[in-house]
């Protein structure tokens, strides 16, 4: 009886693909990811051009650039056959946990929280590159113990495997991208089979836990959360309580995508040029496409996420071997977790937990991250098609 | 499941396992729940409700400033302007532009006070008030700065970050401090005022009327402030954005009945007047004029001295400054209309009253002799003439010529026994009462009477057990009405309280009942005389309506009539070497000089007439408070105010009567 739904099939590097032979990247996924990029610079180009006086397209610029950078990387990564990123796991994983203490140690302070490391030219923020870092070393464990899945030993290790750099980084403070790491390693043990009764106990465990970081320690005098982390996550529960703190930020989005009516308010747009709602640019950027380009222009940008997601499911489908499948895996759930949380923020049905929405929301990391993350997707499409093709001409003979 | 199935069927694959489909399936059915989830509630929010948050982004972003309508202008009866509005440079601090609260803000005020000579403490509390008042808008600290500020502010931006200039219109007195009193002030609406009826509607930080003529016709005056919808950021600056102002719409104009040279002329005599007085020896420190058109209560002139200058409300006052203008103490109050709320005795200007009084009621008959000798005694009490004079015993008209105290004191204790007697006929004329002046702060006077004294002791008496003391100063004495107080009022003493106004309004209804028979109206004295667009045509006539109707015995009325005429124009009439060298029969002049009494003090001069003319007959008051006797200082003044209004050459002639 097989112990996973995915077949241990050849752990061998499988045969190259023809030479000479073009292995085109999913169109489907690619069309995605230039719609999103086209959106996000439409939407920032008016967002934006107040933010820095004097230098309307600071932004834009800025972001165009991260978005070339990270179009040629995803390219380079999806060239790459992702299987001989198995080798370097521990490698990456420590990769993963020294760059996250790196910042701790020696990151500068930016806006209250230490996430980024600067270098001569930008600064990188650690824990979004580490999204696929702990995909790739997760998804390599996993592979590792593809004869144990079931085992409770496995579930434990994978998910102490992403709580340990998630503290890390939730100690930056960066909620949202430790809360992005157990969701992949939630995603990647579900993908890979574990026990349904291990997953319904990570599940309540989850509940429990937050239940007692935000009512029951606070009660007991412990704070596991900043504050202000706390306000946050329970703002939107009673929006209309503190409008001028915790709850201005949500309610000046709610209002900004409402005005935005069916088709947006263009030039009309007050909220978001006008600064009413903080951070616009980052993690309210649907609040800004929501003004300005109404229901017909969020709900392409969500059509193009459904979009992505869809043809992330069927890469992950279609992977060749369990790795890729779970790579594949990672991603989904990186991907459905931001968009669906940073949505939800922005029209006041999650909290807010600063998660950036992939390719929208301004910033080198979080763009760059979103497509390494697109690059792995189709170095998995691309193998496996090219093992397709290459049985199919097997079988042809 | 369509994920699964839309790998392309010509791409050979491998079969996948049915428990990672059903994963697979679930993973898809969870994110299918939230885009569901998702565009549903962006359907409610941007398609369902979405005008409400269009509604709430616009009260985000829009902020209403005023815009100042300009005020109207003040005209004289001939369409002179007398009060108008002027754009000057106000100095203003924009709250959200300034640098933050501590040392740097505290050293631009500081700069800005130095300049502006102010201090920083004012300037901070300006700011704080202004800011609180209209929020967003940028607070007026100095209206009126001068061009040297004005430079020094342009040329150094950069030292008064949040330091901005802003044409205003503010109030331009082109002659100065001509009527001011009556004219009164204009300044910011105050909180207070924000809460009453006459300011309803009013947006806070507009100027409205705080005096005078400004506050009784403000709601003319002001117009219609007008709206800068101003579209800010989340900080609330600005934002360059056209949103289409509403205009403001120009306040009316208001013109008066007052007549521009005869006001100009009037306030001249009043202190060539006074400054006869004073090289006299006497104090003379104060006066007040009126002058009526005794057919309809016109105000021909009006005026108050001390006066100030009203330009000194351009710029806000401190609270000193104020209360040097209000006065108190041994300072005279500059901000009193003496015209309206002087309350004074009138000395023998109220003599005619009582005369009239008296032959109505039968208290005497016109041809009987009164009043021999120097003095009467009543009850151990000398009352005599002034300078103890002996007119001898003479008839009424007699008596009104030369002012005989003592004719007048038998009067007044004959009509002791008549009952309040004079009181009616006063009250009747319209003394003691509020004439209906188209002003804020007219005050009632009093003419005393039986009733008043007991009111008088009774409040003094309670008075004095309350506070536990000797003496509350209401009355001098606890003690009952008696005959010396008609006595004393039969010539225009003792308690008699009543101001230039109401003896202007008695002596015209004397004048317009002598004209048409003794059936006489009691005028309703009044400024305003039409409402006008600020280009001129014609908004609304202001009526004044007569106060009522008296019937006057015609004979008795020509007697005293005739007694005040040939004051002015007889040998021996206490005012007839004043009009001396006037045309007594063009311009017949009814006038009768008194001397007010006050203990401790000098004399105050009165002088009281009305000249007839079929075109523009005229009634003069005058008074000036420690101005000797009323042929001294009054008459003359009143002879030049004349003098203007009929185009005769003007000269000051002082009286010789000594005479009460």
């Amino acid at each position: 009886m097989p112990l996973s739904p995915i077949q241990p099939r050849e752990e061998q590097p499988v045969a190259p693909g023809p030479r000479g032979v073009r292995l085109p990247l999913d169109p489907v996924l690619a069309l995605a990811v230039l719609g999103l990029s086209l959106c996000s610079v439409f939407t920032l180009r008016q967002a934006t051009r107040n933010l820095v006086p004097g230098n309307p397209s600071y932004y834009v610029d800025r972001q165009i650039v991260y978005l070339a950078v990270g179009v040629v990387l995803m390219v380079v990564l999806a060239r790459i056959d992702y299987a001989r990123l198995r080798q370097f796991k521990n490698g990456i994983y420590a990769a993963l946990l020294l760059s996250i203490l790196a910042v701790l140690g020696l990151g500068h302070a930016a806006r209250g929280s230490t996430r980024a490391i600067s270098f001569a030219f930008f600064s990188f923020q650690a824990s979004e590159l580490g999204k696929v870092l702990l995909i790739v070393s997760l998804a390599a464990f996993v592979v590792e113990r593809s004869r144990a899945l079931r085992a409770r030993d496995t579930t434990a290790r994978v998910m102490i495997g992403a709580l340990v750099p998630a503290m890390f980084v939730i100690a930056q403070p960066d909620l949202g991208s430790g809360m992005v790491y157990m969701v992949v390693a939630y995603v990647l043990l579900f993908v890979a089979g574990a026990s349904w009764r291990h997953l319904g106990a990570l599940a309540a465990l989850v509940v429990v836990s937050g239940a007692f970081v935000l009512v029951a320690a606070p009660a007991a005098g412990v704070n596991v959360l900043k504050p202000y982390q706390v306000a946050r996550l329970t703002a939107f529960l009673h929006p209309s309580s503190n409008p001028q703190k915790e709850g201005y930020q949500q309610q000046e989005s709610k209002i900004a995508i409402g005005a935005g009516q069916k088709t947006g308010r263009g030039a009309n747009a007050s909220q978001i040029p006008n600064g009413f709602v903080p951070e616009s640019q980052t993690d309210f950027i649907f609040a800004a496409v929501g003004e300005q380009y109404g229901f017909a222009g969020a709900g392409l940008v969500l059509l193009l996420y459904a979009l992505l997601i869809w043809r992330a499911l069927g890469i992950l489908v279609a992977s060749k071997d369990l790795f890729g499948s779970l790579l594949a895996a990672g991603v989904v759930g990186m991907l459905m977790f931001q968009v669906f949380v940073n949505v939800g923020m922005t029209i006041g049905i999650m909290p807010i937990t600063g998660v950036t929405l992939p390719l929208m929301s301004y910033g080198g990391s979080s763009v760059i991250t979103t497509l390494l993350a697109i690059g792995l997707l189709q170095s998995v499409y691309v193998q496996a098609r090219a093992s397709a093709l290459l049985k199919g001409r097997v079988l042809r003979h | 499941m369509s994920a699964i199935e839309r790998i392309k069927p010509s791409e050979p694959r491998v079969p996948v396992a049915p428990s990672l489909a059903l994963r697979v399936a679930i993973l898809g059915g969870i994110a299918t729940v939230f885009f569901g989830v998702i565009f549903f509630r962006l359907w409610y929010l941007q398609i369902l409700t979405g005008e409400q948050y269009v509604h709430q982004a616009d009260v985000n972003r829009v902020r209403d400033l005023p815009i100042p309508a300009p005020r109207g202008q003040i005209l004289d009866r001939e369409g002179r302007t007398i009060v108008s509005s002027r754009t000057t440079n106000a100095v203003q601090v924009v709250p959200s532009a300034l640098p933050p609260v501590g040392a740097r803000r505290d050293a631009l005020y500081r700069r800005l006070g130095a300049l502006l000579q102010m201090s920083p403490h004012r300037i901070a509390t300006l700011v704080q008030q202004g800011r609180t008042a209209v929020r967003y808008a940028p607070v007026t600290i100095r209206t009126d700065a001068g061009p040297g500020v004005l430079t020094v502010l342009a040329e150094r931006a950069d030292e008064f970050p949040g330091v901005t200039q802003q044409p205003v219109s503010i109030r331009a007195y082109p002659f100065g401090g001509i009527a001011a009193q009556v004219l009164g002030h204009v300044d910011q609406i105050s909180e207070p005022e924000l809460k009453l009826k006459a300011f309803r509607g009013v947006h806070p930080g507009t100027v409205v009327g705080q005096e005078g003529l400004e506050y009784y016709y403000d709601r003319y005056l002001r117009g219609q402030t007008g709206v800068q919808r101003v579209e800010v950021n989340a900080a609330g600056e600005p934002v360059p954005h056209a949103l289409a102002p509403t205009p403001p719409v120009a306040g009316h104009s208001l013109k008066l009945t007052v007549d521009l040279a005869l006001e100009k002329e009037s306030e001249k005599a009043l202190l060539e007047g006074i400054e006869h007085a004073r090289g006299g020896g006497k104090p003379a420190d104060a006066g007040a004029f009126v002058a009526l058109d005794p057919r309809n209560g016109r105000v021909l002139a009006i005026g108050s001295y001390p006066g100030f200058d009203p330009n000194s409300f351009a710029k806000p006052l401190t609270k000193s400054e104020y209360a040097a203008l209000l006065g108190g103490g041994s300072t005279v109050g500059r901000l009193t209309d003496r015209a309206v709320a002087g309350e004074y005795p009138t000395g023998s200007t109220f003599k005619p009253i009582t005369a009239m009084a008296a032959l109505e009621n039968g208290v005497v008959s016109p041809g009987e002799g009164l009043g021999g000798g120097q003095c009467i005694v009543v009850g151990g009490e000398q009352f005599c003439n002034a300078g103890h004079a002996d007119y001898g015993s003479v008839g009424l008209v007699e008596a009104l010529k030369v002012s005989s105290d003592t004719y007048f004191f038998e009067v007044g204790r004959r009509a002791n026994s008549h009952g309040g007697v004079i009181q009616r006929m006063a009250h009747e004329l319209g003394v003691g009462q509020q004439t209906g002046i188209d002003l804020p702060s007219e005050l009632e006077g009093v003419v005393p009477d039986a009733a008043w004294r007991a009111k008088q002791n009774r409040i003094e008496l309670e008075c004095e057990h309350r506070r536990h003391v000797h003496s509350c100063g209401i009355v001098s004495e606890v003690r009952p009405w008696s005959v010396g107080d008609d006595m004393h009022l039969a010539v225009g003493q003792g308690d008699l309280l009543t101001d230039p106004l109401q003896m202007a309004v008695a002596y015209s209804t004397l004048a317009n009942a002598y004209t048409n028979g003794g059936e006489g109206t009691v005028v309703r004295p009044h400024l305003g005389a039409e409402i006008d667009e600020a280009n001129g045509g014609l908004v609304q006539s202001l009526s004044a309506p007569p106060v009522r109707h008296v019937h006057l015995n015609y004979e008795d009325l020509s007697l005293v009539m005739q007694g005040i005429h040939e004051a002015a124009s007889q040998p021996g009439g206490t005012s007839a070497d004043v009009w001396s060298g006037w045309d007594q029969t063009q311009h017949p002049v009814f006038g009768k000089t008194g001397t007010a009494e006050h203990l401790g003090k000098e004399d105050q001069s009165w002088y009281m007439c009305y000249i007839a003319d079929p075109q523009r007959p005229i009634v003069i008051a005058v008074t000036v408070e420690q101005g000797g006797f009323g042929a001294e200082t009054a008459a003359p003044i009143a002879r030049l105010m004349a003098s203007q209004w009929f185009g005769k050459p003007k000269k000051f002639v002082s009286g010789t009567s000594k005479t009460f």
